[in-house]
């Protein structure tokens, strides 16, 4: 099935959300983003997906945050259900979720440093060592 | 000099190693997919009880025995030590499938490089995840270790 | 020598950098250089506002006492990450008074495994290898979500068999999932019985499983493309045996709990989640069914052409515990429906789809072609290359909508890969359903809910 796909602006993504609600759509199924390190101007691109149950149809909200704040308005309170997916896109991101009740780290730990989902955050792997490893006895 | 029939002997080091190993109980410790063939080992078909080993205790104050079974984030290290250290000495770690012993296939910023890196390990148990059988296997090796090895440990 | 000394300071950096290095050594010291005990705490001041999105709509199991208490007669527990019954390593701070929860924080993140970073490394043929690892409950929904994200990226149909072995395939896994839900949901609410049960039964359909994909779990079967290998020879065998012991089994769990008052004491009327909750919070799969709501994507929006099968939606209308387990025991029998008619309309043919680019040559054609020759090693070492875009796929996984969004900037990895895991969503739901109910509900909450630790934290 196709789904819709509107792209928008960070000033008016809360007004198409909320006539997205008064529309049908009644459950918010996805909320992620997408870093488009060096190849897009604004860096960041929010994806939303939204479900209607009783149309049986689908879609996505796509939108650019501002490279120089990083900021986009939460929109827990239409959505309760976007609670802790804003909070897994601040925590793997660094994007900050405006209003939203509770932004804090949610998948690592609190001190921890660096959003690992940014592209350039390295994966943090750790040479293996398969030759002449350090005989224990 | 005369024994009863129904006396044997040996000596102190023989029987605590031997009463080591017949009632190992094992905290419950599933973190991953390997705690699910951790709990089919211990049901009805594979029946760890055979070793007395069925009695997965919640409480690591009444465990002699973790079987660290599925990958080991950097957030979880720290509540990992902290049960083990909740332990009571004489105690064992089982390093349960490859994330476990070795990060396995996700070498990445989120896991432990195998959980040896925290805790020391007895056994590693290869697989992902390795099936009941391969658990038991590793759970014998271990009481084979035990059964050689030094009682004050 | 001087190479040597390099390598030598590279590795005690490393030890230095990871501080905790306990091999060969007896219980080392160990230096916490990263901790989140305490650090996620409950939210001091929640506002009205907030305090009615965690209570949601008020309900009959709902235990409100009239007289205001004072703050000093409410206590902070922590529940988990290490807890038999959270189902892996749940953390719960769970603010009580008395006996009644009155505010419930859940605390993810303790099996965060990187697993979308890693999906950037891998390429579209190695990326069923790692999402499978996520929900491992129910893991070729997993590898059925990326295929077919992938494939319509792609723009490929995959052969008539591949289809059908996959429905086969994922519906087995559907009722091995539910069998082992209905087992730790039994022992955690002390239907010990139920534990011994569930996993016997399951034992039956791994079985086929190891002899159909070679591994009991995690098994990387179906693939961009088609799936892995065919069926085993008699395996029609396997699924009659399934199909009839299953059902005379699920009698037996019947017989015993159906009618069993304290397990339905334990039971009704407790952890209610409404339809209206549900949507508010994003909860699908069997917990939104319980609530009186029918909406199954199999039948709504359905994918790999299981539009052809004939079976039922269970709903029923309570949305209690009682009812979000019932109808994982009905769905079993909805889904064994749908094997029986895969297994006896199974197509022959092909299963995997016939394109060089996508599909590695079979082993005997290599020794012949050379033509074969290179697209085995190309396919082996690049992967192949997936048309820019992005795609958004959904399937009904045990738990609720399992869904992958995949971002192609057109080489052979995927951009950004992100999974919609249904229990991370599902899990938000907890404060709704445990607020206001005594602290020995919390339990047969959280099983009820049935959340998979490594689809929530990936």
């Amino acid at each position: 099935m196709n789904t819709e796909i509107i792209s928008t602006t960070t000033e008016e993504y809360k007004e198409l959300i909320e006539s997205l609600k008064n529309d049908g759509f009644e459950m918010m199924i996805d909320l992620t983003a997408v870093d488009w390190f060096r190849k897009k101007e604004p860096r960041f691109e929010i994806v939303v997906q939204f479900l209607s149950t009783s149309k049986n149809s689908r879609k996505t909200v796509k939108v650019f945050v501002n490279d120089e704040d990083l900021t986009i308005p939460s929109i827990t309170d239409i959505y309760p259900s976007a609670n802790f997916y804003e909070r897994e896109a601040y925590d793997m991101f660094g994007i900050v979720f405006e209003d939203h009740p509770d932004l804090t780290r949610i998948l690592m730990p609190d001190d921890w440093e660096g959003h690992p989902l940014r592209k350039n955050y390295g994966s943090g792997r750790i040479p293996v060592q398969f030759k002449n490893a350090p005989k224990v006895d | 000099m005369y024994t009863p029939d129904n006396i044997f002997t040996t000596t102190i080091d023989k029987a605590v190693r031997w009463s080591r190993t017949q009632s190992m109980w094992p905290v419950t410790f599933g973190l991953a997919c390997c705690a699910i063939e951790m709990m089919a080992a211990g049901s009805a078909k594979y029946d760890l009880a055979r070793y007395g080993m069925e009695v997965f205790r919640a409480s690591p104050r009444q465990a002699d025995l973790m079987i660290v079974a599925g990958r080991v984030s950097q957030k979880m290290a720290p509540v990992l030590r902290q049960v083990y250290d909740q332990m009571a000495d004489p105690k064992w770690v089982i390093a349960m499938g490859a994330c476990s012993s070795t990060g396995g296939m996700f070498n990445n910023y989120a896991l432990v490089q195998g959980v040896d890196h925290i805790v020391p390990v007895d056994i590693y148990v290869p697989g992902c995840p390795p099936g009941p059988q391969s658990l038991m296997h590793g759970i014998l090796t271990l009481h084979d270790k035990i059964m050689d090895g030094e009682i004050n440990r | 020598m001087k190479n040597n000394k390099i390598k030598k300071s590279k590795l005690s950096n490393f030890k230095n950098k990871l501080d905790f290095w306990a091999t060969n050594s007896e219980e080392g010291g160990w230096n916490i250089s990263s901790t989140d005990e305490g650090s996620q705490k409950m939210l001091e001041n929640e506002n009205e506002k907030q305090i009615k999105i965690q209570t949601g709509t008020e309900v009959v199991d709902d235990f409100v006492i009239d007289e205001d208490t004072s703050d000093d007669e409410r206590m902070i527990v922590n529940m988990g990450p290490q807890h038999p019954s959270t189902h892996g390593v749940l953390r719960l701070q769970v603010e009580l008074e008395g006996e009644v929860v009155r505010r419930v924080k859940p605390i993810i993140g303790y099996l965060h495994t990187g697993m979308e970073k890693t999906g950037e490394e891998l390429n579209y043929f190695q990326g069923p290898t790692n999402t499978t690892r996520m929900d491992y409950l129910s893991p070729l929904f997993n590898e059925l979500v990326f295929s077919l994200t992938t494939e319509k990226l792609i723009g490929i149909e995959v052969p008539k068999r591949a289809e059908t072995i996959r429905i086969l395939m994922t519906e087995l896994n559907r009722v091995s999932s539910h069998l082992v839900a209905l087992a730790t949901g039994g022992m955690d609410i002390g239907a010990l019985s139920m534990m011994i049960f569930g996993f016997r039964e399951r034992e039956l359909i791994l079985n086929f499983f190891e002899k159909t994909t070679g591994l009991r779990m995690n098994h990387n079967y179906i693939r961009p493309g088609g799936v892995a290998a065919d069926l085993p020879d008699g395996w029609q065998k396997d699924v009659e045996e399934i199909l009839k012991i299953i059902p005379e089994k699920l009698q037996d769990y019947d017989d015993m709990l159906l009618d069993n008052p304290i397990w339905k004491g334990r039971l009704q009327n407790v952890g209610i989640l409404t339809t209206e909750e549900c949507f508010a919070y994003g909860v699908t799969g069997p917990s939104l069914r319980a609530s009186g709501y029918s909406w199954d994507l199999r039948k709504s929006q359905p994918y790999s052409g299981i539009e052809n099968y004939e079976f039922d939606v269970p709903t029923l209308t309570e949305g209690d515990v009682f009812a979000r387990w019932r109808v994982k025991v009905l769905e079993i029998f909805e889904s064994l429906k749908i094997i029986e008619q895969a297994m006896n309309n199974m197509p022959k043919g092909p299963y995997k789809v016939q394109d060089k680019k996508i599909t590695p040559p079979p082993r005997k054609r290599l020794d012949e072609s050379m033509e074969a020759l290179i697209h085995h090693f190309k396919i082996y070492t690049e992967g192949f290359k997936v048309p820019e875009g992005d795609a958004y796929v959904a399937v009904e996984s045990p738990r609720g909508e399992l869904g992958c969004y995949i971002v192609s900037d057109g080489s052979a990895k995927p951009y950004r890969m992100h999974v919609r895991g249904p229990s991370f969503c599902n899990l938000q739901a907890l404060p709704v359903i445990m607020t206001d109910s005594p602290i020995a509900d919390a339990v047969a909450a959280i099983a009820s809910l049935d959340p998979v630790l490594g689809d929530v934290d990936r």
